[in-house]
């Protein structure tokens, strides 16, 4: 189990590696470097920078050094935490990530846990309950969701939302708190503005989870001892819970690999469309605006998220199935 | 005077039992008609090609037959002629008392030991699971119960075994454990869905006569469901010959053997390998293939495989059912010759 452990950690770093090495590529992908960037920006706010100066600054930011070491550089002040200077943003990359991160994971969490408290107990009864009424309106629905793109969906809500409900739409803060500190207040103005777009990104997702679910959960229904349990006495519902619903949860557990990195970006279009502060929205940017630093770190953050989603959803398999658990046993 | 013995009480009355399937294409008949006895202390052998309702019935009698199959007809009658007598057929399957039925009167053993146990959960829990639902114990004493039980089927070191998961043990320690598992409950009829059949020649053997020893140990009615004639002539006191969703012949097993009445069961017969056989003898087999149950031949369902039709009357008419608790056939021939007989 440990040995099992340590390798996926091995490889999980070895991973990792090779992300920021493809993360450096991109970042470097377009025509000129940082300081081309720079001066072309200032010169379209008329001033100018000498050819010495622009030689010195890039000397001061290594541009002048091999490749190799100028990703040994960056590497080393990415590893302190130091992700270089947004250039649209004139600001530490970090800092204007930072906010955002949280309010993103914010939304995309309680997305999450929507999408599961809706989804796995209606794919159970689905299951359970295969070709009837309930299971047939449940399966226009998950079709119709799954039908619609996020962004109609998030309009039409926005729509209804704001027009009958008298909701709190766009954003998730109120004008007077965007750029007020953290207090009670504007965290239950947070509050207030959460349940739409979590609904927005959580019903899309939940289709698609109750479709999987439940074809998961049929094909376990049909073994043998799903008969055994009930054979002892135990009740269907009690039978299907303990054996078949356990084993029809394994592959969430691997799905959580790809759930990871959208904790992260969110979702782009539906932030756009909703006007929500996360990161999804600052990637666009920052790659419009060919802001390599700020792009680079949300790849590069993109990236080891998957790495970790990745370990943690073995984790979690060890802990569901002892198959894997016991393996090296 | 001669002691009418005990093991003369009939635990299970199976009369006239039909099932239906239902579905988009037609009804499917997958039992038309079952009636056998169950004893206390004898093993019912029921034997058959694939197909022919062997597992059905064994569901059945325990209420779990999948949708959109349903019991149409007949009456399974748990202590029959007593005060206590239940109608399982009258049962709501999901009711208390059915509950209580299953594993706590019937015990189920299953044919595929390593699909019919679940990887994520170890013995010991699936085990001390049963043992609880059919008792008002704490789970130290289930713990115990279960370790007893272990023991009882014969698996080496129980107090250790009990942390196994199904997959850590080999086919045949885990088909003791679901025997352990359908004896939790301590029930008084148990059937074994072909016990031996995803086991290997020695562990079967040794599967049969654990089988055998608790049987007597208990006093267990056990009803064998397999398509090997050896295990037949192994274990069964009596026999049940099922074709397509009807009991065919039923007689003791000497009988089976030494005088078989239904050309299916005769077929049947030639159909085992024999070590007397000279080399490279061809085996016999039944000519054609179980029509599907949707599709039943007219008059006697055997008929079109039949190598002793008598014409007409085979094709038209069909053969009565062969009574509860008597031996016969369900056959023209063989009544025929009964009569000449007599």
């Amino acid at each position: 189990m440990v040995i099992y452990l340590l390798r996926r950690l091995g490889l999980a770093l070895v991973t990792c590696v090779f992300i920021s090495v493809l993360t450096f590529i991109i970042i470097r992908l377009p025509p000129g470097d940082f300081v081309d960037a720079y001066i072309a920006n200032l010169a379209s706010n008329g001033s100018t920078v000498s050819g010495e100066q622009a030689e010195a600054m890039r000397r001061e930011y290594g541009l002048d050094r091999p490749v190799v070491v100028q990703y040994a550089r960056w590497m080393g002040r990415v590893l302190q935490g130091d992700f270089g200077v947004s250039m649209v943003w004139r600001r530490p990359v970090t800092e204007v990530i930072g906010d955002r991160l949280w309010l993103t994971m914010v939304v995309s969490v309680s997305a999450l846990f929507l999408t599961w408290m809706i989804a796995l107990p209606i794919g159970i009864y689905s299951a359970m309950r295969q070709y009837s009424f309930g299971d047939y309106v449940f399966t226009t629905l998950g079709f119709i969701g799954l039908a619609i793109p996020n962004f109609l969906l998030a309009l039409i809500l926005m729509y209804v939302g704001f027009r009958y409900l008298g909701l709190n739409v766009g954003g998730l803060f109120s004008a007077e708190y965007i750029q007020a500190p953290w207090s009670l207040a504007r965290a239950w103005d947070l509050t207030k503005h959460l349940p739409l777009p979590a609904a927005v990104l959580a019903l899309a997702g939940t289709a698609q989870l109750i479709r999987i679910m439940r074809a998961n959960l049929l094909d376990e229904l049909r073994k043998p001892y799903v008969v055994t349990a009930r054979a002892k006495g135990l009740t269907e519902r009690r039978a299907v819970l303990k054996y078949p619903v356990r084993a029809a949860l394994n592959p969430f557990a691997s799905s959580i690999a790809y759930l990871f990195p959208y904790l992260v970006s969110g979702s782009i279009i539906v932030s756009l469309v909703l006007g929500l502060p996360t990161v999804g929205p600052l990637l666009l940017q920052a790659l419009v605006a060919q802001d390599m630093f700020l792009a680079g770190a949300i790849v590069l953050l993109l990236g080891f998220m998957t790495v970790i989603g990745t370990l943690v959803s073995d984790v979690l398999l060890m802990w569901i199935d002892p198959r894997i658990r016991l393996g090296g046993r | 005077m001669r002691q009418i013995p005990m093991v003369d009480r009939v635990a299970l009355a199976i009369r006239d039992l039909a099932v239906q399937f239902e579905s988009e294409q037609g009804i499917v008949r997958a039992l038309d008609g079952v009636s056998f006895d169950l004893h206390a202390g004898r093993t019912l052998g029921v034997v058959g090609e694939s197909g022919c309702g062997k597992s059905v019935t064994a569901r059945s009698i325990l209420r779990l037959v999948d949708r959109p199959g349903r019991i149409t007809a007949g009456r399974m009658l748990l202590d029959p002629a007593t005060p206590d007598e239940i109608d399982l057929a009258a049962l709501d399957p999901e009711s208390r008392k059915m509950r209580d039925v299953r594993g706590g009167r019937i015990g189920l053993i299953f044919q595929e030991p390593m699909t019919a146990l679940s990887v994520h959960y170890t013995v010991g829990n699936q085990i001390i699971e049963a043992v609880r639902q059919h008792s008002d114990i704490s789970a130290a004493e289930a713990r115990n119960r279960a370790i007893e039980l272990l023991r009882e089927v014969g698996i080496p070191r129980p107090e250790t075994r009990i942390e196994s998961y199904p997959f850590e043990l080999s086919g045949g320690l885990r088909q003791r454990v679901g025997i352990a598992m359908a004896l939790a409950g301590d029930p008084e009829i148990v059937i074994a869905d072909e016990p031996t059949t995803a086991l290997d020649v020695t562990t079967q053997a040794q599967i049969l006569s654990l089988l055998q020893r608790l049987q007597q140990e208990k006093n267990i009615a056990l009803m064998l469901i397999t398509h090997d004639m050896g295990v037949i002539a192994e274990m069964a006191d009596d026999v049940a010959v099922m074709y397509l969703g009807r009991v065919v012949e039923f007689a003791p097993v000497h009988e089976i053997f030494a005088t078989p009445r239904h050309p299916y069961t005769r077929a049947l017969l030639r159909a085992v390998p024999s070590i007397l056989a000279t080399p490279r003898q061809r085996l016999s087999t039944i000519g054609g293939a179980v029509p599907h149950p949707g599709s039943r031949p007219s008059g006697c369902p055997f008929h079109p495989r039949c190598p002793e039709q008598l014409g007409a009357l085979c094709s038209e008419q069909v053969p009565k059912p062969v009574p509860a608790g008597r031996s016969g056939a369900s056959c023209f021939k063989a009544e025929r010759e009964h009569e000449a007989v007599a």
